[in-house]
């Protein structure tokens, strides 16, 4: 199943037929991940894929697992906790997102 | 690196709120006195933290009871259930509680913490998925890791956030068990538990529900959010503790299900710890029959939220989404917090202060629990005490600054 709202966000030329497979650009999803994730920037270095977000930033591993709740309903996956646990990179985020999405 | 450095951050922290004089987390109860009163600092000071909702801990007949099982059979087991045998009166409150229920059978354990770090991690096994509430106590969280099975949180008392992590599951094998408690310790808002059994039905889960600051405290009989809701049958599996209305320690799970004795040689939490005293299984049974013969005090305690609760909110707290036998009263960060705890303290009422990492979504909390046997008047003067503290502190608006500003 997929929501209105994920149709018109991925509405757009090739983005179109990977919805079809569930496919998201991996962009659209680093995006999403920056966009939670602002809020605990320290410093002037911008936050990018090999940004380690535990580390680098100032969030709590509450409000990562909280994080992790909203990008699951984003893309509408499940990220098991143990899973998350293993993640230290906002790449690796996007990866697993990308790949639960794949499977299902 | 040495062993205490990655505890730094929290280090750092706890330095932070020791510097406001008192060390919240290493309070002295110089004597009881009562379920309502202790010294503390040389001082009497009025009880509003200690989950002692029934005022259980110092009833007459409770008691006795002890007492009386302590001179009949000792100390203590001095061992666990497995290895030292279960006395009589273990088996007899496990009947007593499956009958309270209406369940079939129950399991007791050392703590209520055990119950759920035990129950939850067996029941769950490979292949299997746990889902539970993101508000979830430590010990459902500390489950969650020994367990082998895939863990999955869902938004706090959202049903919605709930099946669509059951639907994602799709028809993938292995069983679901959803972990729901009937209210929550830190904010005392209760789960939305139709719903969720509701969903649960749906997608063919097994509810599994903490009660342990509702056992008593809701339904006519004191069952607990469960008998509210009218789902005691589509809860699979009940848990709750001994530590609290009933005022003395230990865990217990009931359930329908006819393999459930099976737990009793799989649990290692349950099989590798010494069972309960004697005089604890005593004083537990008689306060399940105080429980039962005494629905007033269920009134009382009610009684008390709202004058708690209704009194504070007048005087413009934040305080959490309903009334509770927990009132959880929001404060904008964690020094104010701890200091305004503090001078509750010097004021002589002790409630307890939860800061982040131990709170929902990084809110410092007063965390006040209500007593049956706490008086209107104590109450009130509470209310008093934390509006003036409220306006030094500048989480109340001051009246007289406000009154001058106007002019
Ligand atoms: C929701 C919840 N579950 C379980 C427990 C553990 O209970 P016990 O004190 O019996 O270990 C507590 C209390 O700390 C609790 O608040």
């Amino acid at each position: 199943m997929r929501t209105a709202h994920e149709l018109t966000v991925e509405n757009d030329g090739i983005a179109d037929t990977l919805t079809l497979t569930r496919g998201v650009s991996r962009a659209e999803v680093i995006r999403e991940i920056c966009v939670h994730l602002e809020p605990y920037q320290t410093g002037e270095k911008p936050i990018a894929g090999d940004t380690v977000i535990a580390k680098d930033l100032t969030i709590d591993s509450l409000a990562i697992m909280d994080m992790v709740m909203e990008l699951e309903d984003r893309f509408d996956v499940s990220i098991p906790m143990s899973v998350v646990a293993e993640i230290h990179t906002v790449d690796q985020l996007a990866d697993t997102i990308r790949d639960l999405r794949a499977q299902s | 690196m040495g062993l205490f450095d990655r505890h730094a951050g929290l280090l750092d922290a706890y330095r932070d709120v020791r510097t406001t004089g008192y060390d919240p987390f290493q309070i002295r109860m110089e004597r009881v006195l009562s379920p309502t009163k202790a010294i503390i600092n040389g001082r009497e000071t009025l009880l509003v933290g200690t989950n002692n909702y029934f005022g259980l801990t110092f009833d007459r007949s409770c008691m006795d009871a002890a007492i009386e099982a302590i001179e009949a059979e000792g100390t203590g087991t001095t061992g666990s259930r497995i290895a030292n045998g279960s006395y009589t009166e273990h088996v007899a409150l496990e009947r007593e509680i499956a009958e309270f229920y209406g369940k079939k059978h129950c399991m007791v354990f050392t703590t209520g913490y055990q119950a759920n770090l035990g129950v939850i991690s067996t029941l769950a096994g490979p292949d299997d998925f746990l889902l539970i509430d993101a508000d979830s106590h430590a010990s459902i969280y500390d489950a969650c890791k020994m367990t082998q099975a895939e863990v999955v949180r869902f938004k706090h008392n959202d049903p919605s956030s709930l099946e669509a992590r059951l639907r994602r599951l799709g028809d993938k094998p292995g069983n679901r068990v959803v972990v729901l408690e009937g209210i929550y310790s830190m904010l005392g808002d209760r789960a939305p538990l139709g719903d969720f059994v509701n969903v649960c039905k749906k997608y063919g889960a097994y509810v599994l529900i903490d009660e342990a600051h509702s056992l008593g405290a809701l339904g006519d009989h004191g069952r607990g959010l469960c008998e509210v809701a009218g789902v005691i049958d589509d809860c699979h599996f009940i848990v709750g503790t001994f530590s609290k209305t009933l005022g003395a320690i230990g865990g217990y799970c009931v359930s329908d299900d006819p393999d459930f004795d099976i737990l009793r040689v799989t649990v290692r939490a349950y099989m590798f710890t010494a069972s309960l005293p004697p005089s604890i299984v005593a004083s537990v049974r008689q306060a399940l029959r105080v429980v039962k013969a005494r629905p007033e005090l269920r009134t009382q305690l009610w009684d008390n939220v709202a004058t708690l609760y209704d009194g504070l909110k007048a005087q413009g707290f934040t305080l959490g989404p309903e009334h509770g036998p927990v009132v959880g009263v929001h404060l904008p960060d964690r020094m104010t917090a701890i200091g305004f705890w503090r001078a509750m303290l010097d004021a002589g009422i002790y409630v307890n202060v939860a800061v982040p990492p131990a709170t929902p979504n990084g809110v410092s909390l007063l965390r006040c629990s209500l007593c049956a046997v706490h008086t209107k008047e104590q109450l009130d003067h509470m209310v008093e005490v934390m509006t003036g503290i409220g306006r030094q502190f500048g989480v109340l608006p001051d009246k007289q600054l406000r009154a001058a500003g106007a002019r």
